[in-house]
């Protein structure tokens, strides 16, 4: 589970995330959503560490992350996984060893057992030979389908993803987000899933965290969020036209 | 000045929290093929002819009856390893190492490879910068030695096809009076010159905020800093080692 705790983040005087406090369970995809803008990136950075806020602190299953000495930071990063936006794997290094880099860095297994690792994890991902090609030749969907690969080839604890589906077709979407539900009922690792498609929110929401202007101003499930009774929530699911009018039919 | 300060900062953050020796010999061993061999040939073919011109201008300023010929070959002599090799050298691999130093860091940052690594617990700037450093710190010297060679080689080469003197007059000229002590500011230089080049760009790439665009004002002004830079050190090094 990961707690966090009055975290608050300005830039340049201009205040991005106010005194957000929530939890994220094991075992669940835990979504943060909210428009282009609203800081949800933000967050997920502040989360794994990668910005500092300037209040607030992250619980890593009862250890503060944010606080944490060298050591143990290293330790807790270990546990870490992230699928960026684009995939973010490596320019240089060919997709076996973009999922192998995790491996090489923070364990001292032998070369044949990180294979082994590299091509289970490609499997379980629905990746089938492409181990030498190159990051510039495979499709934005294998992209993050090895982005996904090399977040869980450590064994981790958790899970996180800066929307995964961005730029995807709704059928290969809706693909990735079941893998990444299925991964984390597999492994039982803690999830955090930043987006702002609607249909994963419906899809795979277990547990929904909706942010605007830097706040968080609802929480609840896949099956609460249409009749939150929260108005900007409701600006902002039912956005479009066609939505309008099925909010009608509600 | 708000950004020299953050690029002191940054050289510093290159020192704590790093990788095993191992990994580091390996990356810097790759950027010293990259940087090398990539470089060699427009290196080769700058030097050449900043050789040969520097020949011929310098016999079109010395006609006197009262100059000997060889005087030519020692001035450019004087002329290739004191100033040009070591730093216009240093203006074309600003444009070519510094600009692809820039824009790889800046690729690889606007692409969040470098918060991938980050994530990963990797020091970051020294994963990726420190082995770029020391890697042009080591060969850029060595394209020196390898300019100035080929510099006073194009000037024998127009000097004697030219007429301007003979191949002996040319030798003699280029061995009279030489003090050895010019050969290692050179190489002293060269190392000055590559640590900047070096780390100013990866600074510039580093920071790169935004998309692909920034990536390519990066990179201009890795090139347009570097080459100041050297200047300027040039001027400094000139004043606190020859005078
Ligand atoms: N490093 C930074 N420096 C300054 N401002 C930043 C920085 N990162 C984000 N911001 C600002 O913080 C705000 C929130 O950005 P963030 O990327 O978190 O939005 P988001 O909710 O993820 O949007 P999107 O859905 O478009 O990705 C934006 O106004 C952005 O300009
Ligand atoms: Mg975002």
């Amino acid at each position: 589970m990961i707690e966090i705790k009055n975290i608050s983040k300005s830039f340049n005087g201009t205040q991005v995330l106010e005194d957000i406090s929530g939890n994220f369970d094991r075992g669940i995809t835990n979504l943060i959503i909210g428009a282009s803008g609203t800081g949800k990136s933000v967050l997920l950075k502040c989360i794994v560490g990668l910005i500092t806020p300037e209040e607030g602190e992250v619980l890593y299953d009862g250890r503060a992350f944010l606080k944490a000495d060298k050591e143990e930071k290293a330790q807790m990063r270990r546990e870490i996984g992230m699928l960026f936006q684009g995939g973010a794997l490596f320019d240089s290094k060919n997709i076996e060893e973009n999922v192998m880099f995790p491996l090489d860095l923070l364990t001292d297994m032998k070369k044949d057992e990180k294979l082994d690792r590299v091509n289970n994890v490609l499997n379980r991902v629905g990746l089938e030979n492409i181990n030498k090609k190159m990051p510039a030749e495979i499709s934005g969907g294998q992209k993050k389908r090895v982005g996904i690969a090399r977040a869980i080839v450590n064994d981790i604890n958790y899970l996180f993803c800066d929307e995964p589906n961005s730029g995807l077709d709704p059928r290969t979407s809706l693909l990735i987000d079941e893998l990444i539900q299925e991964i984390t009922h597999e492994l039982n690792v803690t999830t955090i899933v930043v987006t702002h498609d609607m249909n994963s929110v419906m899809g795979i929401g277990e547990h929904i965290m909706y942010l605007a202007k830097g706040k968080k101003l609802w929480e609840g499930t896949s099956e609460t969020i249409l009749t939150s009774g929260q108005e900007d929530l409701e600006d902002f699911i039912f956005a479009s036209k066609f939505m309008k009018k099925l909010r009608k039919t509600l | 000045m708000k950004s020299i300060g953050a690029y002191f900062i940054f050289l510093g953050s290159m020192f704590v929290r790093r990788e095993s020796f191992s990994s580091y010999f390996k990356l810097t061993i790759n950027e010293c093929i990259s940087i090398g061999w990539n470089s060699i040939l427009i290196v080769a073919i700058t030097s050449t002819f900043m050789g040969a011109v520097t020949t011929v201008q310098t016999a079109y300023n010395l006609v006197s009856p009262l100059i000997q010929n060889y005087v030519v070959a020692q001035v450019t002599r004087e002329m290739v390893v004191l100033e040009l090799a070591p730093t216009i050298t240093a203006i074309v691999i600003a444009g070519k190492v510094g600009s692809s130093i820039a824009s790889g860091l800046g690729t690889m940052r606007i692409t969040e490879q470098i918060d991938a690594l980050e994530v990963m617990g990797v020091n970051a700037s020294s994963y990726l910068v420190l082995p770029k450093i020391i890697a042009a710190m080591i060969m850029y010297p060595l394209l020196v030695v390898i300019a100035g060679f080929l510099a006073l080689y194009g000037g024998y080469i127009a000097g004697t096809m030219t007429g301007i003197l003979t191949e002996t007059e040319y030798v003699y000229g280029i061995r009279i009076d030489f003090n050895p002590f010019t050969v290692s500011f050179a190489l002293i230089k060269s190392i000055v010159f590559a640590f900047l080049i070096a780390s100013i760009s990866a600074f510039q790439g580093f920071f790169t905020t935004g998309g692909a665009l920034e990536v390519g004002k990066s990179s201009t002004s890795a090139v347009t800093k570097s080459c100041i830079a050297v200047l300027l050190a040039d001027y400094i090094l000139a004043e606190l080692l020859l005078n």
